[in-house]
């Protein structure tokens, strides 16, 4: 190819490029309502971290879409407002420390947090030692909490959600013969299963196998579903993200294995995959603290908005978002948060003091409180999969 | 005046090494004092541990890519086990040696120790093979690497070390302390890489490298490079020649993995996985093979493009790739190559005559 040809094609690559780059739309950090009302307004700059693009991408969008429809109502309610920017992390802690400093440079007041683990542990560990108020919406890991007065999670701990799903299953009695197929690379999976054997354990429920999966092999899961099989499994627990569990059901399908799934929230976002087909997932159980279909005023205007604005049914995730938002301006409005005269590290003081006294009624639950370790106390749910949609069991 | 004519009188090959020297110690200069001034943005600063040791990475891939010609396709295993080794070493010497500096210093010799040894004994079947048989195999013990790093536990509890594999069976104690955590990593890692710690790596591998190329060492594994058949005609022992550089080569990525594993407050193995391998072989691919130089800037512009691209947001990694294909276009370009060749013939006959005329 000669030279002129070559920039010739390369050169209108990049402008297909930016233009497609603007009309996204999507990229602009959200900004007060209007000029007028914000004249004289507090303004508290919200910075986030998580995944927009890459395998766990789908976690990263939901939790910015629900934070975006919450920062527009606090916005258009006149009061203090929120200017809220999220960095793509790529689920890949060091560029989650990236993605902190760049917000750093911005100014950001207060972190909402880190949306998954790993990269959340190195967030807040810098968070912490730097004083900013972090509050993740769906890290779940205790590392992200551990012995850090100023970190708070929305969601509920990995321990909590393998401990919480062996007592559903033994209190509902769901099933007598439970197989684990875990992720053994990953701490969020792995952080699950440890808790919920433990709890199997102390509860009497029999775990006739164990099937692992890691990174690089988690495309095939035929071994596994066989094994589950032979076992006689009637109920296997899928402590993984959505994206090897939408497989395993594909290819239990395939062999006409048919048990009682059981997920925990890592299972949400399953619906809305794209190419996946929904009547597979018919009768999945998900532990989780929010289901679409609930019938609360708060919970259908959510939902409303969310499917006007993006087209879809909105995720635990996206709630946990929204509710991060409406949590930090609970706060923040309680106890006089001011970013004209008080620094980042005295809005953290002034953030941890409120947290950990008020109690927040939400989309994930009603009169949430949280703890000094930052843990949030409120009821798990099951909800099961019924036509395409989740349903309160 | 002598020290001058000493300068001149220095082949190519050494005037480039000094000038690789004299361009790092003076980044290391205008950025330590920026860093002092205030004057720096916290992304930039967060960046510059990663840098360091993204930049020894690919020097020390460098020496197996360039020096030696085999393909590595596993590199990051040495990193992992570097990483792991080290930053527990220093969170075991955590309570019983207060000095910071110190405590890096050991992590880094002991991961560069630990991946030495590992580095050894996978060369000892893996280089007696060669071209793609070589790269598959390097490729495979990466992900073997990765697996067992992964499921390791490891403790310490009353001043022993106590391991167990697959699952949690250490039984410690109360006071016992739960270091490596299979597939959760290590955790709550005191922060306590410094720039100036990787500056010095960077600068002990340059000189590493550059030593070893210009030894009997380095040439005879330029020879096998070059001609296999007529190197071991005349008697080179290329396995013994090969498996010191690969041995060079990993210590020098598990000294990088230490500095890298130090700077954050969590490691997890899956980190290492192929594509930190694939990243380094494009630092080293980009800088060109056998120009340490290169790879220098490589690294250390192909760490910061990510970043430096935040603001088209969701498309920043296609513009990743598009920069990353357009650069390697533009470089391997033939026209572009000869205008650069050009450039460079010109100035040292320029410089030759210079020379010559002030000799007389």
């Amino acid at each position: 190819m000669n030279m002129k040809k070559f920039f010739a094609i390369f050169l209108a690559a990049m402008m297909i490029f930016s233009l497609a780059a603007c009309s996204g739309g999507s990229t602009e950090p959200a900004q007060p309502a209007d000029g007028g009302e914000s004249e004289g307004a507090v303004t508290i700059k919200i910075g986030a971290t998580g995944p927009l693009t890459g395998g766990a991408a789908i976690y990263g969008q939901a939790v910015k879409n629900g934070a975006e429809i919450a920062v527009e109502e606090v916005n258009a309610m006149g009061g203090i407002q929120f200017e809220f920017n999220m960095q793509d992390d790529t689920h890949d802690p060091e560029k989650a420390e990236n993605a902190y400093n760049a917000l750093v440079d911005w100014g950001m007041d207060m972190m909402m947090g880190t949306v998954t683990s790993a990269p959340a542990e190195v967030t807040s560990a810098d968070a912490y030692a730097d004083r900013y108020f972090f509050l993740t919406p769906s890290a779940s890991s205790t590392n992200v909490i551990d012995g850090k007065d100023n970190v708070f999670q929305m969601c509920f701990t990995d321990p909590n959600q393998g401990t919480g799903s062996a007592t559903y299953i033994s209190e509902k009695n769901l099933g007598s013969k439970i197989a684990i197929i875990w992720k053994n690379d990953d701490s969020y999976s792995t952080g699950i299963r440890n808790t919920f054997v433990e709890q199997a354990a102390a509860l009497g429920l029999e775990i006739v196998t164990e099937e692992t999966f890691t990174e690089a092999t988690k495309t095939d899961f035929s071994v596994q579903i066989s094994k589950c099989q032979e076992a006689g499994a009637d109920l296997v627990f899928l402590p993984m993200y959505y994206e090897p569990a939408s497989l395993i059901l594909n290819q239990a399908n395939a062999v006409g294995y048919a048990p009682t799934w059981f997920g925990v929230d890592g299972m949400d976002g399953i619906l809305t995959m794209e190419g996946f087909d929904t009547s597979l997932a018919e009768g999945v159980i998900v532990l989780t603290p929010y289901s679409a279909d609930d019938s609360s005023a708060l919970n259908q205007n959510f939902v409303k908005k969310y499917q006007d604005k993006f087209g879809e049914v909105p995720n635990q995730f996206a709630a946990d978002g929204y509710d991060c938002i409406y949590a930090m301006y609970k706060a923040a409005t309680e106890a006089g948060i001011d970013p004209a005269s008080m620094d980042h590290s005295a809005i953290c003081d002034a953030m941890v003091a409120k947290f950990t006294s008020m109690t927040f009624d939400g989309l994930t639950g009603a009169s949430m409180t949280w703890g000094k370790d930052g843990t949030v106390s409120k009821l798990p749910n099951a909800v099961v999969i019924q036509n395409g949609v989740y349903v309160g069991m | 005046m002598r020290a001058m004519n000493k300068l001149k009188g220095l082949n190519r090959t050494a005037r480039k090494n000094y000038l690789t020297y004299a361009l790092v110690i003076a980044a290391y200069i205008i950025l330590e004092a920026m860093m002092r001034g205030g004057g720096m943005k916290a992304a930039t600063k967060g960046m510059l541990v990663p840098i360091c040791a993204y930049i020894v990475m690919a020097l020390s891939l460098n020496l197996t890519v360039g020096v030696m010609g085999e393909l590595s396709l596993g590199h990051a295993g040495f990193m992992s086990v570097g990483a792991f080794c080290g930053t527990a070493a220093t969170m075991c010497l955590r309570d019983s040696m207060p000095s910071a500096g110190l405590r890096l210093f050991i992590g880094i010799v002991i991961g560069a120790v630990a991946a030495a040894i590992i580095g050894f004994l996978i060369g000892i079947p893996v280089l007696r093979l060669r071209g793609d048989y070589l790269a598959i195999v390097t490729l495979a013990f990466g992900e073997i690497i990765k697996s067992l790093v992964g499921n390791v536990y490891m403790g310490i509890d009353q001043g022993h070390l106590k391991f167990s594999m697959f699952t949690n069976e250490l039984n410690m104690s109360p006071e016992g302390k739960i270091i490596i955590e299979g597939a959760m990593g290590i955790r709550s890692i005191p922060k306590i890489a410094t720039f100036t710690a990787g500056f010095i790596l960077i600068m002990i591998s340059l000189v590493v490298i550059f030593h070893m190329v210009g030894s009997r060492t380095g040439r005879a594994i330029m020879a096998i490079r070059d001609n296999y058949i007529a190197a071991e005609s005349i008697g080179i022992p290329a396995f013994k020649y090969k498996i010191t550089a690969f041995t060079i080569s990993a210590a020098m990525a598990g000294a990088a993995g230490a500095l890298f594993g130090n700077n954050y407050s969590s490691l997890i193995a899956s980190k290492f996985n192929i594509d930190t391998s694939i990243l380094v072989l494009v630092f080293v691919v980009l800088g060109g093979q056998g120009n340490m130089l290169g790879s220098i800037i490589a690294a250390a512009a192909l760490t910061i493009l990510p970043e430096a691209l935040r603001g088209f947001a969701d498309y920043r990694m296609l513009m990743y790739a598009v920069i990353l294909i357009a650069v390697m276009l533009i470089s391997n370009n033939a026209k572009i190559k000869d205008i650069l060749k050009n450039i460079a013939e010109k100035r040292t006959a320029k410089q030759l005559a210079k020379g010559g005329a002030s000799d007389e």
